[in-house]
């Protein structure tokens, strides 16, 4: 990396700014594969005992990989109907004379800006009424309602930028109107939609609250739920088990950012390369 | 196929863009719709092609009336400014879009791809993407993809705005050389009057939504309707001049300057207001001509060059002859009027 002169004074500061945040993240991946004797931050002895939690259940907790598997169904269908509903909400919003356009624009950004907990006393009232309580389903549709707002209007902001003549030559090509959204717009919001999928992943990923108040059940325990039912649990209590199964958890989040994160950037920018 | 607007009417929202417009495009023509942009020529090809409603009126093709029809089942090709190419289809896909929408068969798309190619010359591009073409080869797979399923009708908007200078010469031979070749009937949008004349069997001059004029392009040079159309045609344009006619001849409000009117206007009573209309070329230096002028400007256009002639009351005159160089800027000369090619107008504009 080359810099100007006049920087490093900055990136020594920055630098040593960040060491604590640094030595954490070191000490995250070291605590879980050694153990050191009490009141000693030095490890004495490497051991893989802290991730038995991969191959024997904890007492008194579920299975990790069920729970895992739930967390990738959740944010995999939360991610997924956001895609769905985004990709023709967002086209319509953009494109079709609509009434009530204004109006359905407007709620969408006050939905967003809505603070979601203090809609879920509602939330549970509801799910409890038509028997969608302690289901991943239920968690599932809730969590992809409230990411909707975002969705469409990111969505919006995407088809926006498709020149309508596009859209005219393919109607005059002799296509439907259909068929030019698939065929010929939605290959335009590519990007869009990637970022878009990447984002409600994620954001699925790392739903605590709704989980935790609308599907508590062991059976659809989802891996931040586990964790904090971990932690909150005094009979036996173990850091390092704690620190390993949070790595496990956020190895994911790391993988995804790694692979997705040029075509991220592009949800900020909003534009679609032709 | 011929096309027929019958009180062709088209409002957006309450601004009424044009009203009971009626204009016929005959069979196999190449018709320039021609105008000053926001005269609605480009809402009128967007009528035709059923991308707008139209909102009074009939359109027939033929005989068959397709006011209500939609784009899709109208068999009209439009060529788009930007040319509107898929720009994550490659060029052959481009073109064959519009057949496999039809589900022609694959060797049929093949072949049919492979001709059009060849007749706009692009069958080495076949495979690229549209963001890795030069603009004039853009403007050809856009041609390609408009001809390829063999239209009834061509609708070109505005189709050479966005190319340089050069291209623009050998695109307009070249479009007007695909449709003398495949007799389809075309109507042109544009706003250059070069365009329009180059390439057009006739013209239909438009100005707020209203045809001014429809003729063949020599016709309504020689012969415009009125002050506008006189106006529009024309590179360098027609000089106009405001006075009124006294003992036949032309005079400007100071007397300063008078013209002779041509023989078929001496009729006209003295005192009238008229505007006259002189076109460049009808204007040469001559120490007997019967106006006296300062060249204002010149301009140098290598073959020829341009002169801006200040008359003693303020009003300009333009006149274009072959290149010399011994007229310069500052210069008070005697200028010659062919005076039997004035144009005389009335104080509305209207051609007298």
């Amino acid at each position: 990396m080359s810099t100007a002169p006049r920087t490093w004074p900055i990136l020594l500061l920055l630098g040593l700014a960040s060491v604590p945040l640094v030595l954490m993240y070191i000490y995250l991946v070291i605590d879980t594969v050694t153990d050191a004797p009490p009141g000693s931050m030095v490890p004495d002895r490497v051991t893989v005992e802290h991730w038995r939690f991969l191959w024997q259940d904890i007492p008194g907790k579920a299975n990790i990989w069920l729970v895992t598997l739930n967390t990738f169904v959740f944010a995999t269908a939360t991610s997924a109907i956001v895609l769905a509903v985004s990709s023709t909400a967002g086209y319509a919003l953009s494109r079709l004379n609509l009434p009530f356009r204004r109006f359905f624009l407007a709620g969408a950004l006050i939905l967003h800006a809505f603070p979601t907990i203090t809609l879920i006393v509602a939330i549970f009232l509801i799910l409890q009424m038509v028997g969608l309580y302690n289901t991943l389903i239920g968690v599932i549709l809730v969590k992809a309602s409230l990411e909707l707002p975002l969705g469409i209007w990111i969505m919006k902001g995407f088809y926006d930028t498709v020149p309508w003549e596009i859209e005219m030559a393919g109607i005059q090509d002799g296509a439907d109107r259909f068929t030019v959204w698939r065929r010929l717009v939605l290959p335009q919001v590519k990007p869009g939609l990637l970022a878009l999928g990447v984002f409600s992943f994620l954001a699925g990923w790392s739903e605590f609250i709704l989980p935790q108040v609308l599907a508590p059940d062991n059976r659809v325990q989802v891996l931040s739920v586990y964790l904090a039912a971990l932690i909150a649990d005094d009979q036996s209590f173990d850091f390092n088990l704690f620190k390993s199964i949070g790595l496990f958890y956020v190895i994911p989040v790391i993988v995804l950012y790694l692979i997705f994160q040029d075509k991220l950037m592009n949800i900020y920018g909003g534009r679609s390369k032709g | 196929m011929r096309i027929l607007l019958e009180g062709f009417t088209k409002r957006f929202g309450d601004v009424t863009v044009i009203e009971d417009m009626n204009l016929e495009i005959r069979d196999g023509e190449m018709l320039a719709l021609l105008g000053p942009s926001g005269c609605g020529k480009s809402t009128t090809l967007f009528a035709i092609c059923g991308i707008h409603g139209v909102d009074g009126g009939r359109i027939l093709f033929g005989d068959e009336d397709v006011t209500r029809t939609p784009p899709q089942a109208r068999n009209v090709s439009v060529v788009f400014q930007s040319y509107a190419l898929y720009p994550h289809m490659t060029v052959f896909k481009n073109i064959s879009f519009p057949l496999e929408i039809k589900h022609d068969d694959k060797a049929q798309i093949r072949a049919k791809v492979k001709e059009v190619a060849h007749l706009m010359h692009i069958e080495p591009l076949l495979d690229r993407l549209p963001a890795h073409l030069s603009g004039g080869q853009q403007q050809r797979v856009a041609l390609a993809r408009a001809l390829v399923r063999r239209p009834s009708v061509l609708l070109l908007d505005e189709p050479l705005a966005n190319l340089d200078a050069r291209l623009r010469l050998e695109m307009r031979a070249e479009i007007r050389r695909l449709q003398l070749e495949t007799g389809i009937t075309a109507v042109l949008v544009t706003h250059d009057q070069v365009e329009a004349m180059s390439m057009s069997d006739r013209i239909a001059i438009m100005d707020s939504g209203v045809i001014h004029q429809i003729a063949s392009p020599k016709d309504m040079y020689d012969n415009p309707v009125n002050a506008f159309v006189a106006g529009f045609l024309g590179n360098p344009p027609i000089a106009f001049l405001e006075g009124e006619v006294s003992d036949g001849r032309f005079t400007t409000p100071t007397r300063s300057v008078a013209i002779t009117l041509p023989a078929a206007m001496t009729g006209l009573c003295a005192g009238r207001r008229i505007q006259i209309g002189v076109r460049p070329e009808f204007v040469t230096a001559d120490p007997k001509g019967e106006v006296e002028a300062e060249v204002a400007f010149v301009e140098t256009q290598g073959r020829e060059n341009l002169y801006d002639l200040k008359l003693a009351d303020g009003g300009v005159l333009r006149s274009i002859q072959p290149a010399r160089d011994d007229i310069r800027v500052g210069d008070r000369l005697r200028w010659r009027i062919a005076t039997e090619q004035v144009m005389v107008f009335d104080d509305q504009g209207l051609r007298l």
